[in-house]
């Protein structure tokens, strides 16, 4: 693991990342570090996460979501993105509030290519409008389907899917 | 393609391959843009085998997924119990026993073999290697009757539990472990004699479906067809769990980024796994396998039937509703399974299941890489290229 001058990865990323982004808050929990930043601030510090020198998180693990619905907290979902930095072995945790009303993110596609897959997997499972993404469309379900099966409101039997499918006839 | 000068005007054409096609292995269904018969664009269409199972992970407990998991790649279903059940164990923050450690290592590297060699047997049939099929496949039928008398069936092993094992290893499990890595370097010498310097087979895989190092991070592959690109990244080594930091073995890479090198790489992974199976199988120590702390891991049968406390715990462990606790919080832990990173995110809200779970399968991840090897490619070469990366259609339409 690359540790230098005795300080843990974690407070190195922390004091990195707010030294350029001083509203990013951190949590950190079994070892693991989260970044939590707005969404006007989202693209930017992607951009810099990339390209920064110390840093250099140039891999991206995972996109995905989540619907704290149940959990009752505001803004309802969570954009999470899973960074790896291979120059340093670090892996980091960026998390996105977004809130029901307005669900459009900036697409992180143009720095990582592999979040085209990724981003449309969440679109369709969430409904996350990621502006920018060059051809945001269902992936695994059919183009007709009606409804983001991954929110809590949707539930695992019923709603949907029976009639979709006869439409599609 | 061809010099511009010789081309003459032709129209494309739309090809629709699979999903029923031999050389898809499951359901997958590409729809190529073809100009003669080289591939100007491939979009996949995946989806066919959508089983939901993340959307189901928020309807069972921790131990009833762990089924699900089976389902994934469906080559190596303990790879997938045992990343699962490690997640789980990190949320909590609990160690498993030394011994349960050793059989995890051990059956997740006779997975990845096992793996290995359904994938060098198939991708050899779809290019044309009959003979490399049946030898594969012989050594995989071997491992699966270590797989069989340890798990109990052949194919949805379901072996891990939170906090340890369903059980411990019969007792002629070491013998046989032994027995297969006395036997296996022989396979393993034959599969090279029959491919690694065969010229139709070098014809067939070197130069095509080439990925440049820097695609291959953009791209956010992993696994064998990263490492085929000349990346050294395994998170067995780069962030080690289980025992693997105390075992001695190396990550194989191979620089050039074609299908021979993922082939090199796959065959290189096999020989580094023997040794680490060897190294456990020397070292494999006595004790229980499963933590004692009975609110968390199934009590042994003898005690649920003979004490009153083991039969409580038993019930409190299996009831809907009840069943163990984990602390609020999300956590993401991955695993190296044979095709790349199996990584589990898990959030939970403090009751007995998850809130959110998420797989980060590698299958997914590294058929989205497929658009670009295929350009430029021919139709032929496109099974090659779609052999390489071993996509297994269960964990690709999750």
């Amino acid at each position: 693991m690359a540790v230098k001058n005795n300080t843990s990865p974690n407070e190195t990323i922390k004091e990195t990342v707010l030294q350029k982004f001083p509203e990013a808050g951190f949590e950190e929990f079994q070892g693991q570090l989260s970044l939590r930043i707005t969404k006007e601030k989202f693209a930017e510090l992607a951009k810099f996460l990339k390209t920064d020198r110390k840093l250099s998180f140039d891999y991206l693990t995972d996109v995905t979501g989540v619907d704290y619905l149940k959990m009752e907290r505001e803004p309802r979902f969570d954009v999470v993105y899973h960074f790896n930095s291979f120059k340093n072995n670090w892996l980091l945790r960026v998390k996105v509030g977004l809130p029901e009303e307005d669900l459009n993110l900036p697409s992180i596609s143009s720095h990582w290519r592999s979040a085209l897959w990724l981003e449309r997997e969440a679109f369709e499972m969430f409904g996350f409008n990621f502006t920018g993404h060059p051809d945001l469309r269902r992936l695994l379900l059919p183009d007709v389907f009606d409804g983001f099966p991954m929110r809590k409101d949707y539930p695992l039997r019923g709603r949907g899917e029976r009639d979709v499918i006869l439409d599609m006839k | 393609m061809a010099d511009p000068a010789y081309q003459l005007k032709t129209d494309r054409t739309i090809l629709n391959f699979g999903p029923q096609h031999p050389s898809t292995h499951g359901t997958l269904r590409l729809v190529l843009e073809l100009d003669g018969e080289i591939v100007i664009r491939a979009e996949p269409h995946i989806g066919y085998l959508h089983s939901g199972f993340e959307k189901l992970g928020e309807y069972k407990s921790y131990n009833q997924w762990v089924t699900l998991s089976d389902r994934m790649n469906y080559l190596s279903p303990l790879c997938n119990n045992i990343g699962f059940a490690q997640a789980v164990e990190r949320l909590i923050g609990v160690e498993i026993p030394e011994r349960a450690k050793y059989i995890r290592v051990i059956l997740a590297e006779l997975s990845r073999i096992a793996d290995h060699m359904v994938w060098l047997g198939t991708h050899a049939l779809d290019i044309g290697a009959f003979t490399a099929f049946l030898y594969g496949f012989e050594a995989r039928e071997n491992l699966y009757v270590i797989f069989e008398h340890t798990t109990g069936t052949r194919l949805t092993t379901s072996y891990t539990r939170v906090g340890g094992l369903f059980r411990d290893v019969p007792h002629d499990f070491v013998e046989m472990v032994k027995n297969f890595l006395k036997y296996y370097p022989k396979v393993l010498k034959e599969l090279h004699g029959l491919l690694t310097r065969n010229r139709i087979w070098i014809d067939r895989t070197r130069n095509i479906g080439v990925l440049a190092k820097e695609d291959a991070i953009n791209l956010g592959v992993t696994g064998p067809t990263l490492r085929g690109s000349g990346v050294p990244y395994d998170v067995r080594k780069n962030f080690p769990y289980l025992i693997y930091d105390r075992l001695d073995f190396e990550i194989p890479v191979c620089d050039d980024g074609d299908v021979y090198s993922r082939y090199l790489v796959r065959m290189e992974e096999v020989e580094q796994s023997l040794k680490i199976v060897e190294q456990c199988i020397n070292d494999f120590p006595d004790g229980p396998v499963s933590l004692f702390n009975q609110k968390l891991a199934l009590p042994d049968k003898e005690k649920v039937y003979d004490t009153i406390e083991g039969l409580i715990h038993h019930f409190k462990n299996i009831m809907p509703g009840h069943g163990f606790t984990v602390p609020v919080g999300d956590i993401y832990d991955a695993t190296e399974a044979p095709n790349g990173e199996l990584g589990f995110y898990l959030v939970s809200d403090g009751s007995h299941k998850a809130y959110r779970l998420r797989v980060r399968g590698p299958s997914f991840v590294n058929f989205a890489a497929l658009d670009h090897l295929a350009r430029g490619a021919m139709v032929s070469d496109l099974v090659a290229i779609l052999g390489s990366l071993n996509i297994i259609a269960g964990e690709l339409d999750r």
